[in-house]
């Protein structure tokens, strides 16, 4: 790991985007409990206890930095299906996660409907989503036309995959919030990949921020495996959109560290050698030598940290797999609004 | 009661609402300045301003998209789809969303929007302006479909749709907007979404429609009754999603026989649903096939005058399979 060490005399660079030490903090214990959640999930699904995994490991960092700079219960978070520390800092409990992946009765996303990953809890303004991708994106761009016909001081922001930035859902809605100058932040979260696809057979321009011009609208890139930059740029961007000068476009650049799924085997489409490269490059470790560095954090620290986190994973496993499922008959519930 | 056209019930019950509910607003193209391209939105934006009475960019999947995610907000838009031949790049937006959003949330979320759809044909539209596609979506739970035809029930039935809980498809016909007149209360009303209309008293023979070919129904009973005493019972289904299978089984079971009209093709249509409903409850109350009179299984229909008028469906085609029936 090469982090060149931070002179106490220099300004933290947390500090001068104006978060504290305990933001920073926090910001590294949602990416870590996001981590231990994706991997248990993963060993979840091997151990054959449910059914699908699907991972974000290796983007937490974007979706952490994302999120600590809107604001939770006032911001409408449309998410996409890696986005596990995106919606623990909004609210989501493990619990919650585990009960989603056991498709129990109690899951607050979908009462065990949805496959894990379609997230969605009212309450925490996260709202539903489904598997066609880039769906999400015009629904982010109505609840920013809606919160502006009402004159609410929030944000919608959608995050989606590089491959969905080809969808026409996309342009549509891209097209349609810049119009309209509409309070919305759109978060590409580039992993290089579309389950097999690399980026080169997916886009045919450099980067997808390019394509923000064509909206008229800003487009940044930015290093997804910097947490602090990430941070750095959304919170830029939620500053313009409720000054009302529209929405922004964000592609954080990362790297899918797992398989698509659990249903995908990747190395029948990219080497051991380059997944291996990127490994290195993760954002996670990264933040938690910046920490160390600032004095902010220790070995013994992360330690403390890592077990608390695995006993709460475990709980909420425990939990999830002791809870009941949904009684068979309510398949037949919600297909409409209940009669009075 | 005021007389008005099918159009100007529409567009009062949007105005209505509008005005009761700071909610509802209209989204589509050419809905704002231009007040529609049929003119169902006139003076709308005028009244509301351009927030409420939004022109937005060309492009279907990001009108209904939109009225989605303002939706699920607790906003009550209508979005305006400029010919129903152009909902398809929204039917995903339609059908894996909006009517996914409750049973998928678990009733968390909820999507109360209204897409309004100018369908049919008769106006030289050819194919791409004239479709009925209802039945891409019929049979999509989740979603309701309404199809009035009368000024009546298209007010009536837009309230209702504009405060319904769950997105409701608003099927309008274009045959229907200035040739079809009738009174409409001056007060406030709704009419019921999943409730059929006998709009006929009759006892030798059943007409179950919907849309435009209910008034061709409607005058062929009238002569019928006047020339060849053949009464017949004409239901208008009004709503065709959820189906009204106590008014069609009663319907049916009133005479015995059963015609069923609509003007979307006949394979795979709403009126195949129809008949399994009956066949399933009724089959031996029943003194002949049930038959169905729908349009051709062409792709749609063409624009020149001949085969334009020969796809369509008018009076003197339903009276005629409505006495062929009779006699049987």
């Amino acid at each position: 790991m090469m982090v060149e060490p931070i002179s106490t005399e220099q300004q933290l660079k947390h500090h001068s985007l104006g978060l504290s030490d305990a933001q920073a903090i926090e910001m590294y214990r949602t990416m870590l409990l996001a981590r231990k959640i994706d991997e248990r999930g993963m060993l979840l699904q091997r151990a054959g206890k449910i059914n699908f995994h699907i991972s974000g490991i290796g983007q937490e960092t974007a979706q952490a930095g994302a999120a600590y700079a809107l604001e939770p219960g006032t911001d409408y978070l449309l998410p996409y299906y890696r986005d596990y520390s995106l919606v623990l800092a909004f609210g989501m409990t493990p619990r919650d996660l585990m009960l989603s992946a056991f498709a129990k009765a109690e899951d607050p996303n979908s009462g065990g409907r949805q496959m894990p990953g379609h997230f969605g809890h009212k309450r925490l303004k996260i709202v539903t989503g489904s598997s066609p991708v880039t769906t999400q994106v015009p629904h982010a761009v109505g609840i920013a036309l809606a919160a502006k016909m009402k004159g609410e001081r929030c944000v919608s922001f959608v995050t989606f995959g590089e491959g969905s930035s080809n969808q026409g859902d996309f342009h549509e809605g891209l097209n349609f919030a810049a119009v309209q100058k509409l309070p919305a932040i759109f978060m590409c979260e580039n992993n290089q990949y579309a389950i097999s696809v690399p980026y080169h057979k997916q886009v045919g321009t450099a980067h997808i921020a390019d394509r923000a011009i064509g909206y008229g609208m800003p487009g940044v890139r930015v290093d997804g495996t910097d947490i602090l930059e990430v941070y750095r740029v959304v919170k830029e961007a939620r500053e313009r959109a409720l000054r009302g000068e529209g929405p922004t476009l964000i592609e954080a650049v990362m790297y899918r560290l797992t398989p698509h799924s659990t249903s995908d085997n990747d190395l029948a489409y990219r080497t051991k050698e380059e997944v291996d490269h990127h490994r290195k490059l993760d954002g996670l470790p990264k933040y938690k030598q910046y920490l160390i560095d600032s004095g902010l954090w220790s070995e013994e620290a992360d330690q403390k940290l890592e077990n608390e986190l695995t006993a709460i994973v475990k709980d909420a496993i425990d939990y999830a797999d002791r809870a009941p499922y949904p009684a068979p008959e309510d398949t037949l519930k919600h297909v409409y609004a209940e009669e009075e | 009661m005021t007389r008005l056209t099918y159009i100007q019930a529409i567009t009062a019950a949007m105005r209505d609402e509008m005005e009761r509910d700071s909610g509802v607003f209209v989204l589509g193209e050419d809905v704002g300045v231009k007040g529609g391209v049929f003119g169902t939105t006139k003076g709308l934006q005028e009244r509301y301003g351009e927030q409420r009475v939004l022109d937005t960019p060309l492009a279907e999947s990001a009108i209904a998209g939109v009225a989605i995610g303002a939706a699920m907000y607790g906003m009550r838009p209508i979005a305006e789809m400029q010919y129903a031949d152009f909902m398809l790049p929204a039917t995903n937006q339609i059908i894996s969303e909006a009517a996914k959003i409750r049973y998928r949330s678990n009733n968390d979320w909820s999507c109360p929007v209204v897409i309004r759809a100018p369908f049919g044909g008769g106006i030289f539209g050819g194919l791409y302006h004239s479709q009925c596609p209802e039945s891409i979506f019929f049979g999509t739970p989740g979603l309701k479909i309404v199809a009035p035809a009368t000024p009546y029930d298209a007010k009536g039935l837009l309230v209702a749709a504009i405060r319904d809980e769950d997105p409701v498809i608003y099927f309008e016909h274009k045959k229907c907007y200035q040739m079809i007149e009738g009174e409409v209360p001056d007060e406030e009303y709704i009419v019921p979404i999943g409730k059929a209309d006998v709009k006929r008293e009759g006892s030798d023979i059943t007409v179950i429609t919907y849309g435009l070919p209910l008034h061709f129904a409607l005058q062929a009973a009238e002569e019928l009754a006047a020339e060849e005493e053949i009464e017949a019972h004409v239901l208008d289904l009004r709503t065709i999603q959820p189906l009204d299978r106590e008014a069609i089984l009663e319907a049916a079971s009133k005479t015995g026989k059963v015609l069923i009209v609509h003007e979307d093709n006949k394979t795979g249509g709403v009126g195949g649903e129809v008949a399994a409903i009956i066949a399933e409850e009724l089959l031996y109350d029943l003194d002949a096939p049930i038959k169905r009179l729908c349009g051709y299984d062409v792709p749609a229909m063409p624009i020149s005058p001949t085969m334009e008028k020969f796809y369509m469906l008018n009076k003197d085609k339903v009276k005629a399979a409505i006495r062929e029936l009779a006699l049987y």
